[in-house]
C-alpha cells in the first residue's frame, strides 16, 4: 500500500508492518499507515476491525509484537517523554473522577504539560464555560466527551489522537463535536480518529483507511474511496405486490447502470446520474405495466464502499 | 493556586476525599463512636456490688439477710426458694444461701456456680458477713488503701489498638480502593498517556495519607484524652514517628493489594483476607498474647501487631524510642518489601 500524497517530508504518524497479537488472534495484521502533517486522517472500520489496537499503539500505550511506529519523526523507546509531551489523547471509554469539577479536571491535565493553552481558554474552546463548576458525575454523554477533548488539547498538541470521538452520543451533539474537531484541524494540527460511523469520516476526514480483521483493505480521501464504487449514486426501489420479478439482467441493460441487484422484497441498482436512469427506468416500467411500491436514491456513501469491498454491513458484526 | 503538577494532585486526592461523605464517617467517626461505645461499656465505676439472695426457709432466713445487709459490698433478698433458686439459674444473683441442714442444724450452704469469678467473690464475701452475724471477730487489724491506676483501665488499652486499626485501613482503603477504581474506570491509562509523572501520582496518595492520618490521630487521641483521660506517657516526637512509619508500612501494602486488580471485588478480596487477621491477631480490642505461644513469632511480625505495641508501650509506660526497635524493624521491613514489590509489578493501565 503507498502512502498518501505527502506534503510534509516528515510524516505526522507513520506505521509499517505492525502486528499484535492477542494469543491466536491477530489483531492487527500487518497494518501501514502514513499520516501527513496538518490533516485529518481517520480509521474507518468495524467493531473488532483492529482500530483501537493500532491506536494505542501509537499512542505508546501497547508494544507492538513487530513493526515500526514513528511519531512526529520520533520513536516512543528513545522520546518517551518529549512524545507526551507533544500529543494529545483521548481514549475510548474513559471515566474522569466524577467528584471533581470540569474546571479541576482541566487544571490537573494542565498542570501535566510543560506548555499548553490556559484551562478558562480550554473550556471555552468546547463550550463548557457554563459547566466549569459542575462536578464531572453530573454531566450529560456529550459534555463528557466535550470534557475529554478538552483534556486531549490542553497541552496544546501538535498530534491528537481521538478514538472513537462521538460513540454513543445523540445527533446534536455530534454535530457540535464535529464542529470543535473542524476548528482544531484549522489550526494546522494533525488528527487521527478512528470511527465507524461513515457519515463521520466524510465530513471530518481528508484521507480514510478502511481497516478490515488487522488490515488496511481501501486508502484514500472520501471522494476516491466512493469514486473507486464507480457509482455516485443509488436507486432502491421496489414493485406493487402480485408483480412478476425482473431479472438483473434485464435491470442492467437501462441506461447508466453499473450494477443491479436483487435484494428481499426489491432492487438496487448504482448508478451514475440519476437524471438518466431514473427516467429510463419509469418508462421501462410503464412499457411492462409494471406498478412501482416505493421508490428511494441516495448519494454513494463509504458504507457502500465497505459493503462493496467486504460483502458486510458495518454495523451488524 | 499552583499549577505545579505534583500540588494539583494532592488538592485532586483531597477533594476526592472529603467529597465522599462515606469515607469521613470512616475514618474519623468510627474510631470516636467506637471510642465511646467501648468507654462506656468499661467505664471506671465504683466497686460493683455483688447480688445475693437467701432462701426464705425456717426462721433463720431473715436474721441471716440482715447479717448480710451489714456488708455495703452485697445486695440481698430474702426470696421464697423457689423464686431464689430461679434468680441464680438466671444469673439475676451470684449466691443463693439456704440456712441449715436437712435435719434443722444452724449451718448454712451456699449454691453457687463456681467456675464464675463473681459467685466466687460472692462465697468469699457472704461466708465472712455470715461468720460475723453468728461472732467471729477479726484477729488481726487491717486498713484498706485503693489504687486505682490511670493506663491499666480496658479504655487506656483499647485506644491505642483503636488507632493501629485506624493507621492500618487508612492505607489499605485510601490507597487499594482509590487506585482500583482509577484502574477500573480506565482513568490510571489516560492519565499515564499524559506526561505525568508516575512518582508523583504515587507521592500524592502518600501525602494525602500521611496529612489525613495526622488529622485522624489527633482527633482520635485528644478525643480519648478529654473525655476518658487516657494517659499519654510517651514522647510527642516518639508517638508520631511511630504514626508516620506505620502510615507507611500500610500505605506500602495497600500499594501492593492495589497493584493488579482490575475490579473493585478482586481488591476487596485482597484487602478483607489482608486485614482480618490483624484485627482478630494483633490485639486491637484484646491481648495478642492470649494466642498459643507457638503462633507468636508470626503474630509478632504482622505490621498491626507491631503498630498497636509500640503505640501502647509509647503512651501507657512512656518508652522511649530506641525501646521498641524491635516493632519499628517489622514495621520498616514491610514498607520497604511492600514498596519495592508493588512498584515493580504496579499495573499502570
Amino acid at each position: 500500500m503507498t502512502a498518501p500524497h505527502v506534503t510534509n517530508p516528515t510524516p505526522a504518524l507513520l506505521v509499517q508492518d505492525l502486528r499484535k497479537f492477542y494469543g491466536d488472534v491477530r489483531a492487527v495484521d500487518g497494518l501501514d499507515l502514513s499520516v501527513a502533517s496538518g490533516e485529518c486522517f481517520g480509521l474507518l472500520g468495524p467493531n473488532g476491525a483492529g482500530k483501537t489496537t493500532t491506536i494505542e499503539v501509537c499512542e505508546g500505550l501497547l508494544a507492538p509484537d513487530a513493526g515500526h511506529v514513528e511519531l512526529l519523526g520520533l520513536e516512543w523507546r528513545q522520546h518517551d517523554r518529549e512524545l507526551r509531551q507533544r500529543l494529545g489523547i483521548q481514549l475510548q471509554e474513559t471515566q474522569l473522577g466524577d467528584k471533581l469539577t470540569v474546571e479541576e479536571t482541566v487544571r490537573l491535565f494542565r498542570s501535566f504539560y510543560a506548555r499548553g493553552r490556559s484551562v478558562s481558554e480550554v473550556i471555552g474552546l468546547v463550550q463548557l464555560e457554563e459547566k466549569r463548576g459542575a462536578r464531572v458525575g453530573k454531566l450529560s454523554g456529550g459534555q463528557k466527551q466535550r470534557l475529554a477533548l478538552a483534556c486531549a488539547i490542553v497541552g496544546d498538541p501538535d498530534l491528537l489522537f481521538l478514538d472513537e470521538p462521538t460513540t454513543g452520543l445523540d445527533p446534536q451533539s455530534r454535530r457540535q463535536l464535529w464542529d470543535l474537531i473542524t476548528d482544531f484541524k484549522a489550526l494546522g494540527r494533525t488528527i487521527v480518529l478512528t470511527t465507524h460511523y461513515m457519515d463521520e469520516a466524510e465530513v471530518l476526514c481528508d484521507h480514510v483507511a478502511i481497516v478490515d480483521r488487522g488490515k488496511v483493505i481501501a486508502l484514500g480521501t472520501p471522494l476516491q474511496l466512493i469514486g473507486s464504487l464507480g457509482a455516485e449514486h443509488v436507486i432502491d426501489f421496489s414493485l406493487a405486490p402480485g408483480s412478476p420479478p425482473m431479472d438483473d439482467a434485464m435491470l442492467r441493460s437501462i441506461d447508466g447502470v453499473r450494477t443491479a441487484r436483487s435484494l428481499a422484497g426489491g432492487y438496487e441498482l448504482q448508478v451514475g446520474a440519476l437524471h438518466r436512469t431514473v427516467p429510463a427506468l419509469l418508462s421501462l416500467l410503464a412499457q411492462r405495466r409494471l406498478e412501482l411500491a416505493h421508490l428511494t436514491t441516495h448519494s454513494a456513501t463509504l458504507e457502500d464502499v465497505f459493503v462493496s469491498l467486504t460483502g458486510r454491513q458495518l454495523r451488524n458484526e | 493556586m499552583s499549577d505545579n503538577s505534583l500540588w494539583q494532585l494532592i488538592t485532586v486526592r483531597f477533594k476526592e476525599y472529603t467529597r465522599e461523605p462515606e469515607a469521613l464517617f470512616w475514618s474519623f467517626g468510627f474510631p470516636i463512636l467506637l471510642a465511646i461505645g467501648l468507654g462506656i461499656a468499661f467505664r471506671a465505676k465504683p466497686a460493683d456490688v455483688v447480688h445475693v439472695a437467701v432462701a426464705n426457709m425456717g426462721p433463720r432466713g431473715a436474721t441471716l439477710a440482715d447479717a448480710i445487709r451489714r456488708d455495703p459490698g452485697l445486695a440481698v433478698e430474702l426470696l421464697s426458694p423457689d423464686s431464689a433458686a430461679t434468680a441464680l439459674r438466671t444469673g439475676r444473683v451470684a449466691l443463693v444461701v439456704a440456712p441449715g441442714g436437712d435435719d434443722g442444724a444452724d449451718g448454712v450452704e451456699f449454691r453457687y456456680d463456681d467456675t464464675r469469678p463473681d459467685a466466687r467473690t460472692a462465697r468469699l464475701m457472704v461466708n465472712d458477713a455470715v461468720q460475723r452475724g453468728a461472732g467471729r471477730g477479726d484477729v488481726l487489724p487491717t486498713a484498706e488503701r485503693y489504687v486505682r491506676e490511670r493506663g491499666s483501665r480496658y479504655i487506656d488499652f483499647v485506644v491505642p489498638g483503636l488507632l493501629g486499626m485506624t493507621i492500618m485501613g487508612g492505607g489499605i482503603w485510601g490507597l487499594g480502593y482509590s487506585i482500583v477504581d482509577q484502574r477500573r474506570k480506565n482513568l490510571l491509562k489516560r492519565l499515564v498517556a499524559t506526561p505525568m509523572s508516575r512518582a508523583e501520582y504515587l507521592a500524592s496518595y502518600v501525602v494525602s495519607r500521611l496529612v489525613l492520618l495526622t488529622i485522624e490521630a489527633v482527633v482520635l487521641l485528644g478525643f480519648s484524652v478529654a473525655l476518658f483521660g487516657v494517659p499519654m506517657r510517651g514522647s510527642w516526637v516518639s508517638i508520631a514517628t511511630i504514626i508516620v512509619v506505620s502510615a507507611l508500612a500500610f500505605g506500602g501494602l495497600g500499594l501492593l493489594i492495589a497493584s493488579r486488580s482490575k475490579t473493585i471485588e478482586g481488591v476487596s478480596g485482597l484487602m478483607n483476607l489482608s486485614m482480618l487477621p490483624m484485627w482478630v491477631l494483633s490485639g486491637v480490642f484484646f491481648s495478642s498474647e492470649n494466642f498459643p505461644r507457638i503462633v507468636q513469632p508470626f503474630i509478632k511480625a504482622l505490621p498491626l501487631t507491631a503498630t498497636n505495641d509500640a503505640l501502647r508501650a509509647n503512651m501507657l509506660r512512656g518508652d522511649a524510642l530506641v525501646t521498641l526497635w524491635p516493632q519499628m524493624a517489622v514495621l520498616g521491613a514491610w514498607m520497604i518489601i511492600c514498596f519495592v514489590v508493588a512498584l515493580r509489578i504496579f499495573r499502570w493501565r
